[in-house]
């Protein structure tokens, strides 16, 4: 196998260090949720996919049913999906391993690996799997340490632990809305579970925006 | 909440992110290589997380609440604006929202 390409080490590291330290915030919002710091940070080991374990954590906090909770995530991370299928010819990996590239297949690991591209297919395989290792490792640090910070906190709105959320979801959100088309969608969809909160019970208004998503996507 | 939720929640969600992500491993690229479906699904989390900023920053269970969190989110907002990276966009918005609660 080639070496590590000075550039794709770089790149890799930066930024499983910047999403890593951001299990702060995952680990504290899960403590905050009601969730005990091992279920915090199983969450960061077993579901790793960040926008839905935090999606989970902060359905159950709203008071929403279990089951909402787990849909929301699991739509959520339905882009896992397409991923693993662009990863999958790339990384060429068979049996067992497939097993371990799938748990690393996140936004981070993918967008690094292919970006890669022009360095070629080794680097390509060398982007993926030091990220998304790079990413497990510093995002199950942070959770726990962000995890064991909130239970000393005490009462989260005190520290803006319940702003910190949704602003969270604003950065993943924010640069997915360079097109004009796309911020059009989004301001509906927010409006659309705005007006729903009230009708229909918590947590189930996020999970009824996929009609959006289906309706505006249907014609191209 | 009782830990019978928070256990099946935590299992739940691991099971379904995890069978999602083997997905493109195991299963033939042409059924997943529909162009519908590829638009729909690159729009979910679009939806999904503008709908999350909205329950988690306006909504208290099945109410509309507006409070210390809008201020955070302006802040937030504010950040992006500026283009300043991601842990300085939830910090402004933490920090904002914990001086509005606290000054309330």
């Amino acid at each position: 196998m080639p070496p590590v390409s000075r550039r794709t080490f770089r790149d890799a590291l930066s930024v499983a260090l910047t999403v890593g330290a951001y299990g702060v915030a995952f680990g504290a919002a899960g403590v905050a949720a009601g969730f005990t710091v091992l279920q915090t940070c199983l969450f960061s080991l077993v579901a790793f996919t960040g926008a839905s374990q935090f999606a989970a954590v902060s359905v159950v906090a709203a008071g929403g049913a279990g089951l909402s909770a787990v849909i929301a995530a699991s739509l959520l991370s339905t882009r896992n999906a397409l991923y693993s299928l662009q990863m999958a010819p790339r990384l060429e990996v068979t049996g067992w391993r497939r097993l371990i590239a799938a748990q690393l297949t996140i936004d981070e690991s993918t967008n690094v690996a292919l970006a890669q591209a022009p360095l070629g297919p080794a680097a390509v395989r060398h982007g993926f799997w030091l990220t998304g290792s790079g990413v497990f490792i510093f995002w199950n640090i942070f959770t726990f340490v962000g995890a064991l910070g909130a239970k000393s906190l005490g009462n989260p709105a005190a520290w803006g632990l319940d702003a910190a959320v949704p602003a969270a979801f604003l950065g993943l959100l924010w640069p997915r809305l360079q097109d004009v088309r796309v911020r059009v969608i989004a301001g509906i969809a927010a409006l659309f579970a705005l007006i729903m909160t009230p009708l229909l019970p918590s947590g189930t208004p996020i999970i009824a925006t996929v009609v959006v998503a289906v309706v505006a996507g249907w014609r191209s | 909440m009782n830990s019978v939720t928070t256990w099946s929640v935590l299992v739940g969600t691991s099971v379904l992110c995890y069978a999602i992500k083997l997905v493109g491993y195991w299963v033939p690229a042409r059924w997943l290589a529909n162009a519908r479906l590829q638009r729909i699904n690159s729009l979910i989390p679009v939806v999904l997380l503008s709908a999350l900023v909205v329950a988690q920053a306006l909504a208290v269970k099945s109410h509309v609440v507006i409070d210390h969190r809008m201020a955070g989110i302006a802040a937030a907002f504010a950040a992006l604006i500026a283009k300043a990276p991601f842990p300085v966009v939830v910090v402004s918005a933490a920090l904002t929202s914990a001086l509005v609660y606290r000054l309330h």
